[in-house]
């Protein structure tokens, strides 16, 4: 069993994160970068299926600036046995579409039995790349899962819906996106960390795909204005001497709030 | 055949497993009639259409394609993707409208991935320039608003749930039966369904106009039952910040957050939250803000229109009592 995990580089939310308001793109220098979470979760999701079942191997596929390959190493370093990042300059900026395109293609050129990716980032929040890259391979998407079950060729799971939760399976190949009601991911410990260092780190650019990112036949989606909202500010703070309870009232009656 | 107006934004609209529209449906017609004229597609299992095709009528509808076919239920999003390519062709729309729910962003993911049509996801909003129309989208938590465009071709896009106003007027029902040719892309298979039961009469986290949020400051599972009654009293939602949700005092599905849903209600009430950028990116869109927390230091209060440095344990109880006693 090969299972492909998606993982990306993002801002940490714990920080500022900042839009660079010449280019519309995201500002690396502005704040923190880390693995995203949801993806080192889906990275869990494969390391825990490998720890029963060894004859599994599991490679983490990135489509990131080259400055991101030390987020993407900590993904051999938690248990990957491979890693392949896909950079190209010509991917700055790079909409949903083309995403999808460049990261099908690595998965073809990979090869995968189970592709398993977070259901949305914390910077895009898109949710869509799974669905999409899915389509392009032509193989079912079982998206937005609350638990996954992998049996042979077959796979199970419980998804998390709109209006509640429905049972989903496909047969494999398959590609899959997990929700954080899965398990938080293992922390590298210093063996993974040092193991990391020897395991393969591959790196490809998009004519080792054969993908052109300037390709007209695909429309694409562009950024054509963007601007920064002002700040909220602080309005009034008041230490509570006993009748805090009531003046809030006041002021959400006074506001018609209440 | 109908001839489809040149300005026809399609509208796929989301359908509850009990056959009706889903809540966005209002807000996805509405947003269409305001760049063109919604032709709404519904893809429903035998026999579920007609109601639904009716209510998408009096919602703004100028048009609806059913397509209604058995396997709807049972393979997951192609059935929606199939539908909505052959709408697509019939109608050649301007724009295509869907909602940015789970099932409604992966329909238009596959779509717009098999024709290859520009996608924008989680827009607040639509307009049209001289070009087409444009999303535009609200993004890090509100901190930027982003305009986007395709660069050839109608756009599809995903529209953010409870974001659009503007309701489109009610239109004479005109239905038409939508032939859909199965691509055969190989699904995954629907089984059983749990359909998520509400337990009380309180509104929907999204959407809501008001909210009610508690933190890791309300101690424990038990006492969380202060935001429930203060949200009663107000007729709010609940919800709850990341830390609230780890410490197991109420489930996931009312995180608000970076992590969670993104809410922008008329009144935001945040009790015991702290007001980390993971929880602030979730909810400072909020018209109204306000803060109760005994940690003045604590970063909420640097958005919060109205902040009360104190113990929620006292605060809270008179502020209901207030309130009460203002309603008898």
């Amino acid at each position: 069993m090969k299972i492909v995990v998606l993982v990306k580089e993002v801002p940490d939310t714990y920080g500022d994160r900042k839009l660079d308001l010449q280019t519309g793109l995201a500002d690396r220098a502005a704040s923190e970068t880390v693995l995203d979470e949801i993806g080192e979760r889906a990275l869990e999701v494969a390391l825990s299926y490998a720890d029963s079942h060894p004859d599994t191997e599991v490679v983490v596929l990135s489509m990131s600036p080259g400055s991101a390959a030390a987020t993407v190493r900590k993904g051999l370093a938690m248990g990957a046995a491979g890693a392949v990042q896909v950079a190209d300059e010509a991917l700055l900026g790079a909409d949903l579409g083309l995403t999808a395109e460049v990261l099908a293609a690595a998965l073809q050129r990979i090869g995968f039995d189970l592709v398993i990716a977070g259901n949305q980032s914390t910077d895009g929040s898109g949710g869509v790349l799974p669905a999409m890259i899915a389509e392009l391979l032509d193989v079912p998407n079982a998206t937005s899962l609350n638990s996954v079950e992998i049996d042979g060729a077959e796979l199970r799971g419980e998804r998390a819906t709109d209006h509640g939760t429905m049972q989903v399976s496909a047969s494999l190949p398959a590609v899959i996106s997990i929700t954080e009601a899965l398990p938080d991911a293992r922390f590298p410990n210093f063996k993974g960390i040092m193991a990391a260092k020897k395991k393969p780190f591959e790196t490809l650019t998009l004519a080792d795909l054969g993908v052109d990112a300037e390709s007209t036949e695909a429309s694409r989606s562009i950024v054509i204005s963007l601007g920064e909202k002002p700040p909220r500010s602080a309005g009034t703070k008041i230490v509570d001497e006993g009748d805090a309870g009531e003046r809030l009232a006041e002021y959400l009656v006074q506001n018609r709030l209440a | 055949m109908t001839d489809y107006s040149a300005d026809s934004i399609l509208v796929l609209l989301d359908v509850t497993p009990s056959g009706a529209l889903a809540k966005s449906a209002a807000g996805l017609l509405g947003a269409a009639a305001g760049v063109g004229t919604p032709v709404a597609v519904i893809v429903a299992a035998p026999g579920e259409g007609e109601q639904a095709a009716t209510d998408a009528a009096a919602l703004g509808a100028s048009h609806v394609l059913v397509a209604e076919h058995a396997a709807a239920g049972s393979g997951l999003t192609v059935p929606g993707a199939d539908a909505l390519a052959a709408a697509a062709e019939l109608v050649r729309p301007d724009a295509i409208l869907v909602s940015n729910s789970i099932e409604g962003r992966e329909i238009a993911a596959r779509f717009a991935a098999r024709s290859r049509s520009g996608l924008a996801v989680d827009a607040v909003g639509v307009s049209r320039d001289a070009e087409g129309v444009v999303a535009h989208h609200s993004v890090y938590g509100g901190a930027y608003n982003v305009d986007s465009a395709v660069t050839w071709g109608a756009p599809v896009i995903t529209v953010r749930e409870g974001s659009i106003d503007a309701r489109a007027e009610a239109q004479p029902v005109s239905v038409e039966r939508l032939d859909v040719a199965a691509s055969g892309r190989k699904a995954a298979v629907i089984g059983a369904f749990e359909e998520e039961v509400v337990a009380s009469s309180r509104p929907e986290l999204r959407g809501a106009a008001k909210v009610v949020s508690g933190g890791r400051g309300l101690g424990s599972e038990d006492k969380f039952a202060l935001v429930d009654q203060l949200a009663d009293v107000l007729g709010a939602a609940v919800g709850a910040s990341r830390a609230a949700v780890d410490a197991g005092y109420i489930p996931q599905s009312h995180q608000v957050g970076q992590t969670g849903v993104s809410v922008s209600p008329q009144l935001y009430i945040a009790l015991g939250i702290s007001g980390a950028i993971q929880h602030r990116a979730g909810m400072q869109t909020a018209k109204t803000i306000v803060a109760i927390n005994k940690d003045a230091d604590a970063p909420i209060f640097e958005i919060a229109d109205f902040g009360i440095v104190g113990d929620l344990f006292t605060v809270v109880p008179q502020l209901i009592a207030a309130l009460e006693a203002r309603k008898a």
